[in-house]
């Protein structure tokens, strides 16, 4: 072992166990203070904020019922520090008795975006042509399930408009 | 299994010579002289290596750009788990580096180590001295607060003013004109790409050079037995090592390094200072002035710089005992007295910050959250002198209940009835009629229903201004056209994040001509004095950049 020889024993080995003894504590302490906040600044997700959750999507007093209109609102979000916001739409349709639902622009097929054909009287999607109701119910094409509908709600005939809730494939 | 990983060693060492390499390293006999005052280089390693760390980690939530910068370091402060720890280690790792890396420099002075034949050892590291210097200058912008940003302005005039270089220096940081975006990208590149490896290879030549000379011995230590660097010495080092690590993390924790608010170039009212390891330039800038300027910001330093690189050729005596160097004791004992000296008058002698450049925007203030009409309640709660007589958060209890939950016990038409007449409606209530007229008492109202044990302290910690400035926005009726905080109209734009969009001067300008600012608004011009002017902006510019819960 030509390695070890090279040590020279000049003090004597209590001493020296005592100094390698707490050289390896208060390293290991300064170690363990040192990892622990980083594994907590790295792993624990950031405090969420409190998110109120309803976006004003404007006055739908004037509404015609039964005529499907797309409109369009900004969704405010935090990406990190950044205030994020974003232009978003909804297929909006006034029912005959006066309830409002808004539903997701895009295709429950490939998320393709859909419109209203007038003449045809239904939602009709260009990519491979999946066809859905007034009620958002699918009538032909490759659709999986109805369209995806916000959650809603009317402040002085001002839409509110929720989280978008993904639509049960057998309803 | 012992044996195993024991040859497990031997074998890698065989390959790569590491264990051999290290052992060799630690093993390194030194002279029986040798001890705790040899432990400041070690230290200040530690430190240096601490601060790679946590600035790396810092960098991980970091978006180096102005604007960006201050959100993102606030998104530290505020959000991350252990974020403010964090920036703590940070910052007040720099300070204490600067700390130790003269208490280094003092004890190799004192005795004598830069001798012949260790003159590099000496230099170089002087220029880490100066890099560590350089880190803290850079790093000072890199919040982007006022501070930050004041503090820079001055600095880098100082820089433009030195001759023939000066201009070659502003464009150099791109701070011919204001700082901005250029300056603020080439003082991080420096920062973090720059110094951090001429540091580390400095450091190599450095060690390599104490290894190559040994430890400077002191006369008679060839007679005596030498020591073993490890562990001997290095059970002193981490012993000091770990003091001073106790200290930068209790500091860390306990001593709060405040966030002012977002930089603002047209901001006249700011007091620009540099950290306080620079304070002793700042005021020499103060002695020396017109045309002696230059004496100040070049020569001085300068001949300084010089005088501590060439300490090794101006000091060539033999003494080296601590104990005979009385002239190298007398200068060293100077220089701190002229350090001191400045640094003390520069503290003395520049002026308080305004209370609004004042305000710490790393935590979330409570006060900044409340509703105009809220913060204005404030002003008529200090002004009715609510608290003598009622409690808001603990203390001693005083003849009235505590204010806190009121909105629990009471509603507005019971807290209106019983502010008109107290004892009508509490019988036996020795409280006074409040007099105010209705809109006063509306807002009174709104604070006390608002008041809860989280929030219960903006009666008292609420600055002054912003509550002036709410009680203006209030009386101008600006909330029927503007929304603070979620609460008020939505004819112009929410107020919330006004300081990420303009500038003071921008919104001061508005005010007096909204026409010529933003051409067809509906804002009429409005007139104030100073003080409420000031008050008004200064409180729009405390609001959050989003309305809570929104």
């Amino acid at each position: 072992m030509p390695v070890h020889s090279a040590e020279p024993e000049i003090y004597g080995s209590t001493r020296r166990a005592f100094h390698l003894a707490v050289v390896y504590a208060l390293g290991g302490i300064i170690a363990l203070f040192m990892a622990i906040p980083t594994a907590l600044y790295l792993l624990v997700p950031p405090k969420p904020r409190k998110e109120s959750g309803w976006i004003d999507a404007g006055d739908v007093s004037q509404l015609a019922p039964g005529v499907p209109v797309e409109l369009s609102f900004q969704e405010s979000r935090l990406d990190g520090w950044r205030l994020v916001t974003e232009k978003k739409t909804a297929w909006v349709v006034k029912e005959q008795d006066k309830k409002i639902v808004a539903f997701g622009p895009q295709c429950t097929h490939l998320a393709c975006a859909y419109h209203w054909e007038m003449e045809a009287g239904r939602f009709i999607c260009p990519c491979h042509g999946s066809n859905f109701s007034i009620d958002g119910k699918v009538l032909a094409g490759p659709a999986p399930r109805p369209l995806d509908r916000y959650l809603t709600k009317l402040v002085n005939n001002r839409l509110q408009i929720g989280e978008l809730k993904q639509s049960n494939p057998t309803a | 299994m012992r044996k195993t990983f024991g040859q497990f060693i031997e074998d890698l060492d065989d390959r790569t010579g590491l264990h051999s390499g290290l052992r060799k390293f630690l093993y390194e006999e030194i002279p029986a002289s040798s001890g705790w005052h040899q432990v400041f280089g070690s230290i200040a390693l530690f430190l240096i290596l601490t601060q790679f760390f946590t600035g790396a980690m810092l960098a991980f939530n970091y978006a180096p750009t102005p604007g960006d910068a201050y959100s993102s370091l606030r998104y530290i402060l505020t959000e991350v788990t252990a974020g403010r720890l964090m920036r703590g280690l940070h910052h007040w790792g720099a300070s204490m580096l600067i700390v130790i890396v003269v208490l280094h420099m003092v004890q190799v002075f004192l005795w004598g180590a830069y001798k012949k034949p260790r003159e590099g050892t000496w230099m170089v590291g002087v220029i880490l001295l100066l890099i560590t210097l350089a880190y803290g200058l850079t790093g000072y912008l890199l919040p982007w607060d006022n501070r930050a940003y004041w503090g820079t302005v001055v600095t880098t005039q100082i820089g433009a003013t030195v001759p023939v270089v000066g201009p070659y220096v502003s464009r150099l940081l791109a701070s011919t004109g204001d700082i901005g975006v250029v300056t603020f990208a080439r003082f991080y590149g420096l920062h973090v790409l720059m110094l951090p490896p001429a540091t580390m290879l400095l450091i190599v030549l450095h060690i390599y050079l104490v290894r190559r000379h040994g430890v400077a011995p002191v006369p008679g230590d060839e007679m005596r037995r030498k020591k073993s660097f490890f562990p001997e010495q290095v059970f002193k080092d981490t012993v000091a090592v770990f003091i001073v690590f106790v200290i930068l993390f209790v500091m860390a924790i306990v001593v709060r390094v405040p966030l002012e608010r977002m930089a603002d170039p047209t901001d006249t009212s700011y007091i620009p200072r540099p950290e306080w390891y620079f304070l002793f330039l700042f005021q020499m800038l103060k002695v020396f002035n017109g045309p002696l300027e230059v004496v100040g910001t070049v020569v001085l330093p300068t001949l300084a710089i010089l005088a501590l690189i060439l300490t090794p050729f101006i000091d060539r005596g033999r003494v080296v005992r601590v104990r005979q160097r009385t002239l190298a004791g007398g200068v060293l004992i100077l220089a701190a007295l002229g350090w001191g000296g400045l640094t003390v008058a520069a503290v003395r002698t520049t002026p308080p910050q305004t209370a609004a450049s004042q305000i710490d925007f790393s935590g979330p203030t409570q006060w900044m959250q409340l509703a105009p009409a809220e913060l204005a309640g404030v002003h008529y709660f200090r002004d009715q002198h609510c608290s003598t007589c009622h409690n808001v958060t603990g203390g001693t209890p005083k003849t009235g209940p505590n204010l806190l939950n009121t909105s629990t016990r009471h509603d507005a038409s019971w807290l209106m009835a019983h502010f008109m007449d107290p004892s009508a409606v509490t019988p036996g209530s020795v409280m006074k009629p409040v007099n105010l007229g209705d809109a006063e008492l509306k807002e009174l109202l709104a604070l006390l229903l608002k008041l809860t044990p989280e929030n219960g302290d903006v009666t008292d910690s609420a600055p002054d201004f912003a509550v002036e400035g709410a009680l203006l926005f209030q009386k101008r009726s600006c909330g029927t056209c503007h929304s603070v905080n979620g609460v008020g109209g939505r004819i112009g734009p929410a107020l919330n994040g006004l300081a990420g969009r303009r500038t003071e001067a921008w919104v001061i300008q508005h005010f007096q001509d909204p026409q010529m600012m933003s051409p067809n608004t509906p804002m009429p011009p409005y007139k104030f004095n100073d003080t409420d002017m000031q008050n008004l902006v200064s409180y729009l510019f405390t609001l959050p950049d989003k309305a809570p819960g929104q």
